[in-house]
């Protein structure tokens, strides 16, 4: 149980029942539990909360400005109906004309996967365990339909796909990537602090330094690799009208600032891995790749799994890197749904999209607790078991 | 069993494992070392060369960028100060405008301080745009980091060590009234700032009175989870509604409105990591201090934040950084007057000549300096693994 100021009284207090004011000091000290996490609870009300609750106003009501201000129009869900099945829907979701075979396939693999993974463990789990499987169910069926019928098929995806692709594909280059980088400095070499002070300093560079100086680096005519362009005959080539070269430039740019983060926290886990047990296994004449596989790796895995969340949660924000770098351009190939949002803002039409970022909200809440309850807990419990 | 371990011979095993086999526990073979050294390296560069290329792109100008790469100051292209000079071409900018905007601002916050007494008319600073969106990410970044640690290690130390226990029933009491008031005030045509007081006035009466019949509660993990998950929330979701808060108040384009939505941007971060430090502490020096009469501001200040020095370093750059480099909410809030240094790249970028890129990356380097010096100095923690244990979970 921990302390508090009421249970001990101070030695030398006046004798019950004697009349004293109490000092500003005393006062303020008798109440210090309530002073020291109020400022910070005030403040999460008043710019998260509020603003949360606010912004459903916003989706829900066509905004019109009036000379007095703003007005609001309640219109139920047609703001998000809009982005589903009305005229926003190409930008968000993407076009949806006609399916092909794989997308056929792949529909039919997925829902298969999904209706076994859910009814797997229907009578293992506790109701809220269930509702919480059914979400989880749904939104990969949802996703993974528009996936076949956008890219399978060969229509073009919209913002919601982008969004998940810098997530997904960002995410996985760079836990491989970093990991890599830091089982390299976990060993035992030479000038370790050198490449760790320069492995680190790409997170700390302004993601708008960033987006510039990849766009100067990537120009074909002008920047550092012409010759080599030219050389595999690609100089009169424009990557940024390309929708695939330029999705995969903002990745590169990505991975460039994030990959140092996954590096730092896995290479502190990684030292933090018993060496008597590495060293024991070696005396024993395990082979690198098993060491690293029955010892290393198992210690590891609970850290790579928070470190993965933290980064989905920082990756569904997107926002700079393909604003600065192609405006999210060619077309809409590269905008994420918060530039989406953001566009849609600059052009006065707000319902719409705070109706985006709402849908951005829901989507970030859904893929972040799925991957929280279904990859790091468990991967905790197993460490912990 | 004990003969199957020592069974295998070195012709068992393959090429790979014979070339990567380490000569002694501990070390590693000839060539594995080689080919982690060429992997460090090829990654160095990687890292290095997009920074080396903006450094030498602001000393280029405008003829060697067009003529095609050069790579190497001096050996294949003549430096020039062009970038440079451009940044300080405005009349406002040279080393006078910068001295002159120094005493101004010190004249204005002269004026600011013995204004209850006085009333002295402020002077208008100069507009070197560049100068002036430097001091104010200066201000904005350094101002919302401080407000940020302090009210997050305050609530992250009341988490670690008070047990607090606040009430569902308050709670969903507290959500419905909030909603009211917005619903309220936006379809009713009630004033918000009525409503707000109103909501706020019945909350706290019913919380007073009802609030005795309310059994459960939550616990501090609740509290902590709550103001951790905050992160998750996408800024965009709430960037909107705080613009129209602070077009209600007039702060829109102001230091204030920015330092304060910074901080609460990064205020789970702080409390995450703090929460952390503060849990790992031995409790028995806060329960001597407490029974020699220290209050518990006291006991917080000068006991318990001394001894989490390396943590607290640490969350305070990685917070610096972080508002430092802040773009989204600088896109909504700040226009002219509090416009940031990433506000300002982006508007050099749209001028009508196009993208002027030795401008460009003098602004950058500019820009990043600060940070890479925060860096080399932070590494020194996370070396340590200062932030690993808020990680492990």
């Amino acid at each position: 149980m921990a302390i508090t100021t009421e249970t001990i009284s101070q030695p030398g207090a006046l004798p019950a029942g004697a009349m004293q004011r109490e000092s500003w000091g005393e006062w303020s000290d008798r109440h210090s539990r309530t002073f020291f996490i109020a400022p910070a609870v005030t403040l999460i009300l008043v710019f998260a909360i509020f603003p949360t609750f606010y912004s459903i106003v916003f989706a829900l009501s066509r905004v019109k400005f009036s000379p007095n201000g703003l007005v609001f129009r309640f219109v139920w869900f047609d703001n998000f109906k809009t982005q589903f099945n009305g005229n926003e829907q190409a930008h968000f979701l993407g076009r949806l004309n006609s399916i092909s075979i794989f997308g056929y396939v792949f529909s039919a693999i997925l829902i298969a996967a999904v209706l076994w993974w859910y009814f797997r463990a229907l009578m293992k789990s506790s109701v809220v365990g269930n509702i919480g499987r059914l979400i989880s169910a749904a939104a990969a069926l949802g996703l993974g339909l528009l996936f076949a019928a956008t890219l399978l098929s060969g229509n073009q995806w919209g913002t919601l796909l982008n969004t998940l692709f810098y997530v997904f594909a960002g995410c996985s280059i760079q836990f491989v990537i970093g990991t890599a980088l830091a089982f390299l400095c976990s060993q035992p070499i030479w000038g370790k602090s050198f490449f760790r002070v320069i492995f680190f300093i790409p997170l700390m560079i302004t993601p708008l330094g960033i987006g510039y100086a990849w766009k100067m680096i990537l120009d074909v005519t002008k920047g550092p690799f012409k010759p080599f362009w030219e050389f595999i005959g690609l100089g009169g080539w424009a990557w940024s009208s390309d929708a695939w070269a330029a999705r995969w430039f903002v990745i590169l740019g990505d991975s460039w600032q994030w990959i140092p983060f996954i590096f730092i926290v896995m290479l502190a886990a990684l030292e933090n891995v018993s060496k008597d047990q590495v060293e024991a296994a070696q005396v024993d004449g395990a082979s690198s790749v098993q060491i690293f596989k029955d010892i290393t790796w198992p210690q590891v895995v609970p850290v790579a799994a928070t470190v993965i969340l933290i980064r989905m949660i920082e990756a569904f924000k997107i926002v700079d890197l393909p604003n600065i770098m192609l405006g999210g351009g060619p077309g809409i190939a590269t905008e994420s749904m918060t530039l989406h949002s953001v566009f849609l803002w600059r052009a006065n039409n707000m319902g719409d999209s705070a109706a985006v970022a709402y849908l951005l909200l829901i989507l970030t809440v859904v893929v972040c607790s799925s991957f929280f309850n279904y990859v790091v807990l468990n991967q905790l419990r197993k460490a912990h078991a | 069993m004990s003969q199957a371990n020592f069974k295998f011979e070195k012709s068992d095993r393959s090429l790979m494992e014979r070339l990567f086999e380490p000569p002694a526990p501990g070390k590693m073979s000839f060539t594995g070392n080689l080919v982690a050294y060429a992997l460090l390296l090829f990654w160095s560069a990687f890292v290095l060369f997009p920074i080396y290329w903006v450094i030498i792109t602001s000393f280029k100008d405008a003829k060697i960028v067009n003529e095609g790469p050069y790579y190497i100051p001096f050996y294949d292209f003549q430096p020039t100060l062009d970038g440079w000079r451009a940044l300080t071409i405005d009349p406002d900018c040279g080393p006078y405008a910068f001295v002159h905007q120094i005493g101004v601002n010190l004249y204005n916050a002269f004026a600011y301080l013995v204004s209850p007494l006085v009333t002295i008319d402020r002077m208008q600073p100069a507009i070197c745009k560049v100068l002036l969106a430097y001091q104010n990410s200066l201000i904005i970044s350094i101002f919302a980091t401080a407000l940020c640690m302090i009210v997050g290690s305050m609530a992250a130390y009341a988490l670690a060590r008070v047990a607090y226990a606040p009430k569902f029933g308050n709670i969903v009491m507290f959500v419905i009234l909030a909603l009211g008031s917005i619903l309220t005030s936006t379809y009713a045509g009630v004033h918000w700032a009525l409503a707000t007081v109103a909501a706020l006035a019945l909350f706290f009466l019913l919380a007073r009175s009802l609030g005795r019949f309310f059994k459960s509660t939550l616990g501090n993990n609740d509290i902590l989870f709550w103001i951790i998950s905050q992160r998750i929330l996408p800024p965009i979701v709430v960037v909107i509604p705080i613009y129209m808060m602070f077009q209600a108040v007039g702060l829109v384009d102001s230091h204030l409105a920015l330092i304060l939505v910074y901080a609460v941007a990064n205020l789970p971060i702080v409390v995450w990591l703090m929460y952390d430090f503060f849990r790992s502490l031995p409790i028995e020096l806060e329960e001597s201090a407490q029974l020699d009469g220290a209050t518990r501001f006291g006991i917080f200040w000068d006991i318990v934040l001394p001894l989490t020095r390396p943590g607290f370093a640490a969350t305070t750059l990685l917070t610096l950084i972080l508002n430092w480099n802040e773009y989204l909410f600088a896109v909504f809030l700040s226009t002219a007057k509090a416009q940031t240094m990433p506000i300002m790249i982006q508007a050099k970028n749209a001028g009508e000549r196009g993208t002027l890129w030795w401008e460009m990356s003098a602004i950058i380097v500019v820009m990043i300096i600060p940070v890479i010096l925060m860096a080399i100095f932070l590494q020194r923690f996370i070396a340590k693994g200062v932030l690993l244990g808020a990680v492990k979970g």
